[in-house]
């Protein structure tokens, strides 16, 4: 009765993730039947506004965006077995390298030559918040999710003194920039369609979408197509075996989480330079703890990071729209959703696979019994 | 004199800020020397204040409110202890989910039950821990120096305050001077020999990770039922990583964990007196400078700069009986 069976690869890929992602929806359900809501009238009301009409596209691709820089960050230290928490921080730092050469280069170049340059200092700043807890981790022995934690903080402390008392827009009370000349930021997703002749509502979705499909592409050839890529999943796997195969353990830590924080960087292509066209105060808005979710459920591939981004895009937007359908439930409820699938899908991992082994297990003696 | 009062006043917020970093900290202690990581101090303590709010808000008792809160972020811990011990599941990831679980339920089911935006009900005094004032403290107060120290620093707390600093010896007590508290330790730093002596790991980090929801519970309800008047979206603000850093800083041992809860507590209550005021020589400190000190000091800890923070061995590691 209890002889367990290998669970065949499909089982292991597809019906595990699966199957957790359906049981923390069930949990969200069962949430918003305690609220006293219809969970079905919900999900109706959320599928419409997310995908709906043109605009709720718009808003849904635009957070998916921030969600795919985010999730690949945390996919690629989590493939050297590192748990980035600092996506938050990071993107957040980015905004200001983002910001800063926006804000310096804007009147002497128009928003293509720029793009390349703000791409470059929000990796770079990106990079930086991310390589002190990968350099304290791999050679003074600090845990990086202790660090992590600890520098989104920091990060938000010390934007919040730039903001206020450095680069904010002298005579005016907000914490923010100067807005970014007109030329310099991103193209809106409706001004490229208007130029097509085709008329779609004004939503913050810009051309970083593409960066970012650029972005999973290219994770996905460094970490299975590249000497660095293979050095970083095999510390993942094995670390003593990647120090006999002559890998530099240490120096792969410090570039995993360099690479990690560079991508959590480019969220500042989306916000700083495509949507907001300055930098405000917490721009990043979760999106760097949303990416756990989204690398979880992802399975940290840059095509399951993709399709799960897209579904917490879809979320936050269609959340917005639950707010206005009913009376007593808000956006909030998909922090709860966040909450559930970083539950089931991270913590909860393993739980279904012992009686999954065993149910295959039943199944396979079943037919050599016929046999 | 000037100054006397003000140091007064400043120490009687730290008292009053370092409080839920205690009992926090304290929380944190018993689990992770059991060998479980726990970053979901922070969602615990959410959880619970707005359970203690919302009973409270409801039945009018603040004991309701406090068992309440307790029960709840017991659960939460008892999710967590499922997740880590029983499905041996990653336990930075089911803290995280900890933390955002509670930080999205609660407003949820605020919104739901109060509509009120997220907040609950505002309490009335009578359905708060008040003050309490030590025996022959307005006969002392007007002693000199004794008389503030007595009356206005230690006088007129409230019970949790008090509680958290009991907290403190009777942690220490336990983990050190108890059968269960050298148990909670060996099995933080061998779960192997633990089990070879033929004592059960998992039992025994379960218990450590009620303990730990007990007191992040007595944390929440003291922000919403006793320094506050209600629970608000987000009320615990960072304050359950506070208590981990602190924990961190005093090394997982009980008093200097203390220590370190009121030093960031006194931080704090710094940051909101010194707000504009020219010091000589450093001149004006900025607030946000002195918010992120805690977190600075504990990331310079843990490189080692400044001592060493070693933690227990098996912390992050699920026990496998198996490939033991």
């Amino acid at each position: 009765m209890s002889r367990r069976a290998k669970l065949p690869i499909w089982a292991d890929v597809a019906l595990i993730p699966l199957i957790n992602v359906t049981l923390a929806f069930l949990a969200a359900g069962v949430v918003v039947a305690m609220i006293g809501e219809n969970p079905l009238d919900a999900v109706e009301v959320l599928v419409r506004g997310a995908f709906g009409y043109d605009e709720a596209v718009g808003y849904t691709l635009y957070y998916t965006t921030n969600f795919i820089f985010t999730g690949l960050a945390v996919a690629v230290a989590f493939h050297a077995g590192l748990f980035n928490i600092g996506g938050e921080g990071q993107a957040y730092i980015g905004g200001l390298g983002v910001g800063l050469v926006c804000l310096a280069l804007d009147h002497l170049m128009p928003w293509w030559l720029l793009l390349p340059v703000a791409i470059g200092a929000g990796m770079l700043f990106g990079a930086a918040w991310a390589f002190i807890p990968g350099y304290l981790q791999a050679y003074r022995g600090s845990h990086v999710v202790i660090t992590t934690i600890m520098f989104n903080f920091i990060a938000s402390a010390l934007m919040v003194y730039l903001l206020v008392n450095v680069l904010i827009k002298p005579g005016q009370m907000a914490p923010e920039t100067r807005d970014i000349a007109d030329g310099a930021t991103l193209p809106m997703m409706h001004e490229l369609f208007a130029g097509l002749g085709i008329k779609i509502t004004q939503t913050p979705l810009n051309i970083s979408l593409f960066v970012a499909l650029l972005a999973s592409f290219l994770v996905w050839v460094l970490i299975w197509r590249t000497r660095w890529g293979y050095a970083i999943r095999m510390i993942g796997h094995n670390e003593s075996a990647a120090v006999y195969s002559g890998i530099n353990p240490k120096r792969m830590v410090v570039v995993a989480m360099a690479i990690s924080g560079s991508l959590a960087g480019l969220v500042a292509i989306n916000e700083v330079m495509g949507a907001q066209q300055r930098i405000v105060l917490d721009f990043v808005a979760g999106s760097g703890f949303t990416g756990i979710a989204v690398a979880l459920m992802g399975r940290n591939h840059p095509v399951g990071i993709i399709l799960a981004s897209l579904l917490f895009g879809a979320l936050f937007q269609g959340g917005a729209e639950l707010a206005f359908e009913f009376s007593s439930i808000t956006r909030d409820l998909v922090v709860v959703i966040q909450g559930l699938v970083i539950l089931f899908c991270g913590a909860l991992a393993y739980m279904m696979r012992g009686p999954l082994e065993r149910l295959f297990g039943l199944f396979e003696r079943q037919s050599q019994g016929g046999n | 004199m000037d100054i006397w009062v003000q140091l007064i006043s400043a120490l009687d917020s730290t008292l009053r800020l370092a409080t839920p970093l205690i009992l926090c900290a304290m929380a944190g202690l018993f689990s992770e020397r059991s060998g479980i990581v726990d970053i979901g101090l922070e969602g615990k303590m959410l959880a619970g204040a707005f359970a203690a709010a919302a009973t409270t808000a409801v039945t009018g008792s603040v004991w309701l409110g406090l068992i309440t809160a307790m029960a709840v972020s017991i659960a939460m811990a008892l999710l967590h202890g499922f997740a880590c011990i029983t499905h041996k599941g990653d336990q930075v990831v089911s803290g995280l989910a900890i933390n955002i679980l509670a930080a999205g339920l609660s407003v949820a089911l605020g919104i739901a039950w109060f509509h009120r935006g997220g907040q609950t009900p505002a309490l009335a005094s009578e359905e708060r821990f008040r003050p309490l004032s030590f025996p022959f403290s307005d006969v002392v107060a007007d002693w000199p120096i004794i008389g503030t120290l007595y009356s206005d620093l230690l006088s007129g707390h409230n019970l949790l305050v008090y509680l958290a600093f009991l907290a403190v010896p009777l942690t220490y007590a336990m983990v050190y001077k108890t059968r269960f508290g050298l148990r909670l330790r060996a099995v933080g730093e061998n779960p192997q020999a633990v089990d070879t002596a033929g004592i059960s790991v998992a039992w025994l980090r379960y218990r450590a990770v009620i303990m730990a929801g007990l007191l992040c519970g007595l944390a929440g309800a003291y922000l919403s039922i006793a320094l506050g008047a209600g629970f608000v979206r987000d009320m615990s603000a960072g304050k359950g990583y506070i208590a981990l850093a602190a924990l961190i800083f005093g090394k997982w041992r009980p008093v200097p964990a203390m220590f370190a809860c009121l030093l960031f507590g006194f931080l704090e209550a710094l940051s909101t007196r010194l707000q504009g005021v020219d010091l000589p020589i450093v001149g004006q400190i900025e607030v946000q400078f002195m918010q992120a000190l805690p977190y600075v000091l504990t990331v310079i800890l843990l490189a080692g700069f400044i001592g060493r923070a070693v933690a227990p061995k098996a912390i992050g590691v699920p026990y496998n009986k198996d490939r033991a």
